[in-house]
């Protein structure tokens, strides 16, 4: 650890990593509770399937891979541009 | 060969890493094509006439010795090989890895039946068990990481300082994988027993064995790498059946996308169902038996005494007629299976009755497969409440159990095994997407062989049903039974009971397929219950010898000592485990998903503040976790029956807004942040070397730029 004074590129590095988190997280809610809550009312056909039950069984799914797979490249990318990459040993 | 899952040499390098990584691609292509070259030769000496015993044996001893063998080479004595795998383990194979060690017995055999048996209801298990990694990765797989310890109570003692925290995080820890681990064994015992025939207490006794030469030898490196094998084993088995009966049903090999279409058509066969003649008949005799019942359970006393009367006097009547012994022996049997007393009498009547009742109901008291909750929000007052209540309880499980995902100890415990943050980012990825294949097939599976029943099964006359009905009925007729109601020869749905654990394992038989299918998916469900048994243990013995042990008791201690105290600890844990779940405890599954609220209060909120809010104080922690545990613990305990009945309470079920005791964890993680935050606020702030941990795990690399 050592003695480590924030800078603001520290600071700017943190700022976006909650902004991607709240917004990550917004759109898990959104598929999550949002779809479940209003499940009866999205009931259209979909491919066959009633749309909610989709949603659940699969559509939510997909949704969450992506968003943690999104989240795992964005970090990754703003590790390097502000500088805080782990080194290759 | 001892160096193929790594050597104890010294830290690792990039290339080294990549090396090994390389060398495991190797490994693991010959083991898969070498299990399925298994699988066939096994397929050929069936149809050749090898006995079906023979078999569940051979897939038993041959996954067995597999995982006991990958646990020899394993072996080690190195703290960090034995705690953290070395810390080297790829994203991806550590995302295998957590998919084995999530993916329990209940995933593996349960997930398809409730499904099966709650349609759109069950669809909360799907989306609260995937959906819970999105915590793990938002918020709590990276820096754990980067803090870089072994344990999940390492943090709590590092971060909330002094041992308070740490010990409770250890008693949480082992609350919730105790009660897990005991259903994983269970499940272990279970599926030997089917396997092989075997008594259920030698069943258990033999998957221990399995899970132990694994775990005890070689710690988190050995369980990581048979992990890895399980879930070659677990993934094979649950597809094969599915692909299988989709092609049968719609001739496409890829079930996830076209069961849509199955769907509608099990609707329409439920719209059918619910007024065919013929159920009509079945549910009006069931009615009139819970009618009966209800009449008997004014007095049971009476109605018992008259019971007893009929049954002698039939005895009587037909030894003084000279009827046929057969007859006679059947009377017999009747007066000798009433129930003892009037209390006996009750209990047993007051059961039967509620069979009957659900009986009763349209289509065997399944709800419409694809019908979004109970009740109804246009109809009157009761449906509207009705409607209201099971929407609510549903987003309320979905909740505990993905913030429960988020915040069990074993799962945790995984994402300290790889080489970097940026890896660990990654392996979440790769935990979910293996976790997702097979998730995203079980509500497939359910529905197809929902229409298989439907539409095959339903109407064929009982001389001609297949022979895998009778077949499960003689394992346990709890799972499946059928008995001609209304006497008219023909399968009617409510005239057949099945149980959710069939759907998965009997699915090969349902479509068709041989034999060695069925030993092949009761080998994946061995895996998935040994897996998370491994991970499991593994965690409990880790936070007894690790936090209680080394950090509290004696910090001195050398790396050999606490290794072998965390092995021997190991030892006594699977043994209370197993004889825990050799006495078969009720409620079983309400166990399992206790578990998920009592992490969910207990971890979530002081992880997940411990990263995100630097103000977070250790006296603050240590309260919140009390608050919230206790609060969890308080709600189930009043509200749930078989808790009532161990605590002995006796006061009225008092549910809060109508919420199910299985989501007690709702109120538990709002009040263990609400206890922290308020706390913390009235307490002096953490030290500034508390403050810097913080930001340590916040940057991969916080070199002074």
């Amino acid at each position: 650890m050592g003695n480590m004074e924030l800078t603001e590129n520290h600071r700017q590095y943190w700022r976006k990593n909650l902004n991607i988190t709240a917004i990550l997280l917004a759109i898990w809610f959104v598929v999550t509770f949002g779809v479940g809550y209003f499940a009866r009312d999205l009931n259209f056909t979909f491919f066959g399937w009633p749309f909610s039950f989709w949603m659940g069984a699969q559509g939510s799914l997909v949704v969450y891979c992506l968003i943690i797979w999104y989240y795992a490249r964005y970090m990754n990318n703003l590790d390097i541009e502000h500088g805080v990459q782990e080194t290759e040993e | 060969m001892a160096g193929m899952f790594g050597s104890d040499a010294g830290p690792s390098s990039a290339a080294s890493n990549k090396a090994f990584k390389q060398n495991l691609n190797k490994v693991y292509k010959w083991y898969t094509g070498g299990f399925l070259i298994f699988v066939i030769a096994l397929a050929i000496l069936e149809q050749m006439g090898l006995p079906r015993q023979w078999i569940g044996f051979i897939f038993l001893l041959a996954t067995i010795g597999l995982y006991a063998g990958i646990g020899i080479m394993s072996r080690t004595t190195d703290a960090a090989e034995y705690y953290v795998a070395g810390r080297r383990v790829p994203a991806i194979y550590n995302g295998m890895a957590t998919g084995a060690d999530w993916m329990s017995a209940a995933s593996f055999i349960g997930m398809a039946g409730t499904l099966y048996l709650t349609g759109y209801g069950g669809l909360a298990f799907i989306m609260g068990w995937t959906g819970g990694y999105c915590l793990v990765a938002l918020f709590l797989a990276p820096y754990m990481r980067k803090f870089g310890q072994f344990t999940v109570p390492d943090f709590l003692g590092e971060r909330y300082g002094g041992n308070l925290p740490r010990f409770l995080g250890v008693l949480a820890a082992i609350l919730c994988s105790f009660t897990y681990v005991v259903a994983q064994i269970y499940g272990v015992g279970l599926i030997t027993a089917r396997l092989t025939g075997v008594a259920f207490e030698i069943g258990i006794f033999l998957g221990l064995g399995g899970i132990l030469v694994c775990s005890f030898l070689g710690g988190m490196r050995a369980v990581t790498w048979t992990q890895v094998a399980q879930y070659i084993i677990l993934i094979v088995a649950y597809m094969i059946p599915v692909v299988w009966l989709s092609v049968k049903q719609t001739n496409v090999p890829v079930p996830q996308a076209i069961y849509g279409y199955q769907l509608q058509k099990v609707t329409a066969e439920e719209k059918r169902l619910t007024n065919d003649p013929k159920e009509l008949e079945v549910r009006e005799i069931f009615k009139q038996r819970s009618a009966t019942l209800t009449e008997k359970l004014k007095d049971p006393a009476v109605a018992l005494a008259a019971d007893k009367d009929a049954a002698t006097k039939k005895v009587a009547d037909l030894k003084a007629a000279n009827a046929p012994m057969a007859e006679i022996a059947a009377a017999e049997k009747a007066l000798a299976s009433l129930p003892k007393d009037a209390e006996a009498a009750k209990k047993a009547w007051t059961a039967a009755k509620a069979g009957a009742d659900t009986k009763s109901k349209p289509l065997n008291g399944m709800v419409p497969h694809a019908n979004q909750f109970a009740g109804d929000p246009k109809g009157d007052a009761a449906a509207q409440k009705a409607y209201d209540v099971s929407r609510r309880n549903f987003l309320a499980l979905i909740f505990c159990l993905m913030v429960g995902t988020a915040a069990l100890p074993h799962i945790l415990m995984r994402y300290y095994t790889v080489p970097s943050v940026k890896e660990a980012r990654e392996s979440v990825s790769w935990s979910l997407f293996f976790i997702f294949l097979l998730y995203f097939t079980a509500p497939a599976l359910a529905v197809l062989v929902k229409y298989e029943v439907f539409t095959v099964l339903i109407g064929t006359p009982f001389d001609h049903l297949p022979v895998w009905i009778a077949e499960w009925n003689r394992v346990d007729p709890g799972l499946l039974s059928v008995t001609d109601i209304n006497k008219d020869g023909i399968l009617q749905l409510n005239e057949m009971s099945i149980g959710g654990d069939i759907i998965v394992l009997a699915a090969p038989a349902i479509g068709g397929l041989p034999y060695v299918v069925s030993g092949l998916v009761a080998a994946g469900g061995l895996a998935a219950a040994l897996s998370t048994a491994d991970g499991l243990l593994l965690t409990i013995a880790n936070a007894l010898s690790h936090d209680l042990y080394y950090k509290m008791i004696d910090p001195n201690a050398s790396t050999a000592r606490r290794v072998t105290i965390s092995k021997v600890l190991l030892l006594v844990v699977a043994l209370c485990a197993a004889y825990v779940a050799a006495q078969k405890p009720a409620d079983i599954l309400f166990l399992v998903s206790a578990a998920f609220s009592f992490a969910a209060a207990a971890f979530f909120p002081v992880l997940v503040l411990g990263i995100f809010w630097k103000r977070a104080t250790g006296i603050a922690a240590s309260l919140g976790m009390i608050a919230g545990l206790g609060t969890t613990f308080y709600y189930m305990v009043t509200t749930q029956p078989w808790l009532r009945s161990v605590f002995g309470v006796t006061s009225p079920i008092q549910l809060w807004w109508d919420i199910q005791p299985i989501s007690a964890g709702l109120f538990g993680v709002p009040v263990g942040f609400a206890v922290i935050i308020l706390v913390s606020l009235v307490t002096p702030a953490p030290s500034k070397k508390i403050q810097d941990l913080v930001d340590h795990v916040r940057y991969p690399n916080l070199k002074s730029a």
